[in-house]
């Protein structure tokens, strides 16, 4: 393995992290202290986590109404996160937008875009603009096997395909678009053959495997910074939680649940580590606890952060 | 002063712009060597700045205008062309759930300085899918600058505020002008025109005509005939933009006249002209003296056959018995 020992340890940090917000965000909506609507990533950190890890601070990504993870790896602090999908003044947005429209322009977060597939182009749009400045800069484009099947996929991809743009197109397959199996709406076996369309590599990984991950996405990171184009990058993951919370997942079965809870990413990844004698169980036991620690100090923040003020409604439309 | 055609007036906008600041480029369909846009008012461009900078695409207007977006938010300053404005519904999850909302969403932290060009309006025959008058349809989204030139001189000053404003504006080309060839002075020297600041295109006491686009051309005609053979003096607003609307100067207007007809081409339900009319009803109502009239097409798809066009389109002959409506 050609992976330095403390990018691995952060890489285990990071998913710990993700599954540990997400977990506290659950608890949270389900009592009532976040507004709205939560998207929860867990199951499918290994995506966020394998992708990112391959990033310069300066590189961008677009994530999606599920991009709780996707923030979280792009270095997105979850105090500010939390504050924001507590609607706090404090929150990365100020509280205008909540959980599905985070954005840190400084941390080359250009935001949780909602509508699926919207990012599509928009990512494309940014490697353009790294381009036209000749910056050597990469954009991640996470986006949902249900986006595949929209318009913009076609026209985006395309787009940065002709123009050979810097953008690497993380399609996250968790087998379901909201509660529609992907099978039921799409022919292929793998997302990641639609590449041939727009004559660009496409690859499916398993995305249990977070190295696995991160090995796919540093090729396609590697050619796009040389400028040789956008890659589709299909992750096979699973979503633990429904759509939204609430969601009572009807259309999937206790065994394929049960079946994938086994494959999770993470005591995966930590049963690695402790193979290859990068963390003990002591280590991994104790990034948990830090993990923990973290997590209650940001929901604390967004406790004890002020809410908005009602006019600041009108604030912000307008640069 | 020397003059030149509408069309001639935004290429030296575009020209110059591109010119000015290396983050400008224009994207959009058949805009390169051979077209310089279906209208051929980029014509020259793609010579002079290259493909990287004057980007043809595919008939892509979704990837267009979302491209364009992913563009501005990360520093540079695109202009969209859209083609026909009635396309702008081909990317308008776009327009109001990205390009608009997304500085608001973002707290702020987005700054999305992107120009969107089209051709608007009827009178050459396009039928219902390539003639549409979008404004009223546009002012109803909260984030967006609307730009409606009617001469030279303003299309080329409106072009480039529209171009170097930080927040999103809409600019139409309106295709009727556009293709009459009609000349105005425009200044050798540089210049801008605010967006938000109207024009009074003619002064006058009796009626306060509130006219956008090419029915600003249309009104003026109006007038002259009216003063000629009634003796009824107009005075010709064109807002220029009716996003920001500059009310105060219709308001001064109406201190003189105390009657406001609103000359829009767009159907009249849900118009700028609708829109115009409240604002005046709700804020300045003490200053008229007699119903406002607006002076619309009808709440109809745009007809294909010149006969059925021309009745379609509002012209001199509407606004005429309009204000003789309320004399």
């Amino acid at each position: 393995m050609d992976i330095k020992k403390e990018k691995l340890i952060d890489m285990y940090r990071v998913m710990v992290r993700i599954r540990t917000f997400e977990e506290r965000v659950v608890k949270e909506f389900a009592t009532g202290n976040i507004p709205g609507a939560a998207h929860i990533y867990a199951g499918e950190e290994a995506v966020a986590t394998g992708a990112c890890a391959n990033l310069r601070p300066d590189d961008y990504i677009t994530s999606t109404h599920r991009g709780h993870g996707h923030l979280i790896a792009k270095g997105g602090k979850t105090a500010r996160m939390m504050a924001e999908l507590y609607g706090k003044k404090t929150g990365y947005n100020k509280g205008k937008g909540g959980s599905m429209h985070i954005a840190d322009m400084e941390m080359g977060i250009l935001g949780a875009i909602a509508i699926v597939g919207a990012s599509i182009p928009i990512a494309a749009g940014a490697a353009l603009s790294a381009k036209m400045r000749g910056t050597d800069q990469v954009v991640i484009c996470f986006l949902g096997d249900g986006a595949t099947n929209t318009s913009r996929f076609h026209e985006g991809v395309n787009l940065a395909a002709i123009w050979n743009l810097p953008v690497v197109y993380v399609i996250e397959n968790n087998m379901y678009a909201e509660s529609t199996p992907l099978s039921a709406v799409c022919k292929l076996a793998n997302a990641s053959d639609r590449a041939k369309t727009y004559g660009i590599p496409g690859k499916t990984v398993d995305s249990n495997d977070v190295l696995a991950v991160y090995k796919a996405v540093r090729e396609a990171v590697t050619r796009a910074r040389k400028g040789q184009g956008p890659t589709l990058i299909e992750c096979k993951t699973y979503r633990h939680r429904g759509h939204f919370e609430g969601d009572p997942q009807t259309y999937k079965t206790k065994e394929e649940v049960e079946e994938w809870r086994k494959k999770d990413p993470i005591p995966r990844f930590r049963r690695q580590l402790i193979e290859m004698g990068v963390l003990t169980e002591e280590d991994a036991d104790k990034i948990a606890q830090e993990m923990k620690r973290e997590i209650e100090k940001a929901v604390q923040f967004a406790e004890e952060s002020p809410l908005p003020a009602p006019e600041e409604a009108l604030e912000d439309v307008y640069a | 002063m020397r003059e030149i055609t509408y069309g001639q007036a935004i290429n030296e906008a575009y020209d110059e712009e591109l010119s000015r600041d290396p983050t400008v480029f224009i994207l959009g369909e058949d805009i390169g060597k051979h077209w310089g846009a279906a209208f051929g008012e980029m014509k020259g461009l793609f010579d002079k700045h290259g493909p990287e900078r004057i980007r043809q695409t595919p008939i892509s207007e979704t990837a267009i205008l979302g491209s364009a977006i992913g563009a501005a938010v990360t520093g540079m300053r695109p202009i969209a062309f859209l083609f026909f404005a009635d396309f702008l519904g081909v990317a308008m999850d776009e327009i109001i759930n990205q390009l608009t909302p997304m500085r608001y969403i973002f707290g702020g932290k987005a700054k999305l300085p992107v120009t969107i060009t089209c051709y608007s309006g009827a009178g050459v025959s396009n039928a219902a899918q390539h003639s549409k008058c979008v404004e009223g349809f546009l002012m109803s989204i909260p984030g967006l600058k609307i730009a409606s030139p009617s001469t030279p001189y303003d299309a080329k000053g409106l072009l480039k505020s529209a171009i170097r404003d930080d927040n999103p504006v809409i600019y139409f080309v309106h295709k009727l002008i556009l293709l009459s060839g009609i000349k105005g002075e425009v200044p050798e020297e540089e210049y801008t025109i605010p967006l938000g600041k109207a024009d009074v295109k003619r002064k006058g006491n009796d009626v306060t005509v509130v006219a956008i686009g090419l029915m600003a051309h249309r009104a003026l005609a109006a007038a002259d005939k009216l003063q000629k053979e009634k003796g009824i003096s107009i005075e010709v607003i064109d807002p220029r933009t009716v996003v920001p609307l500059d009310k105060q100067a219709i308001f001064d207007s109406l201190k003189k006249t105390g009657r406001l007809v609103i000359m829009d081409e767009e159907p009249k339900t849900g118009s700028a002209a609708a829109e115009i009319a409240a604002v005046v009803a709700e804020e300045a109502f003490d200053l008229l003296d007699a119903p406002i009239k607006r002076v619309c097409a009808p709440d109809t798809p745009i007809p294909f056959s010149p006969v059925l066009e021309k009745f379609w389109m509002p012209d001199e002959e509407d606004l005429v018995k309009a204000i003789n409506e309320i004399m």
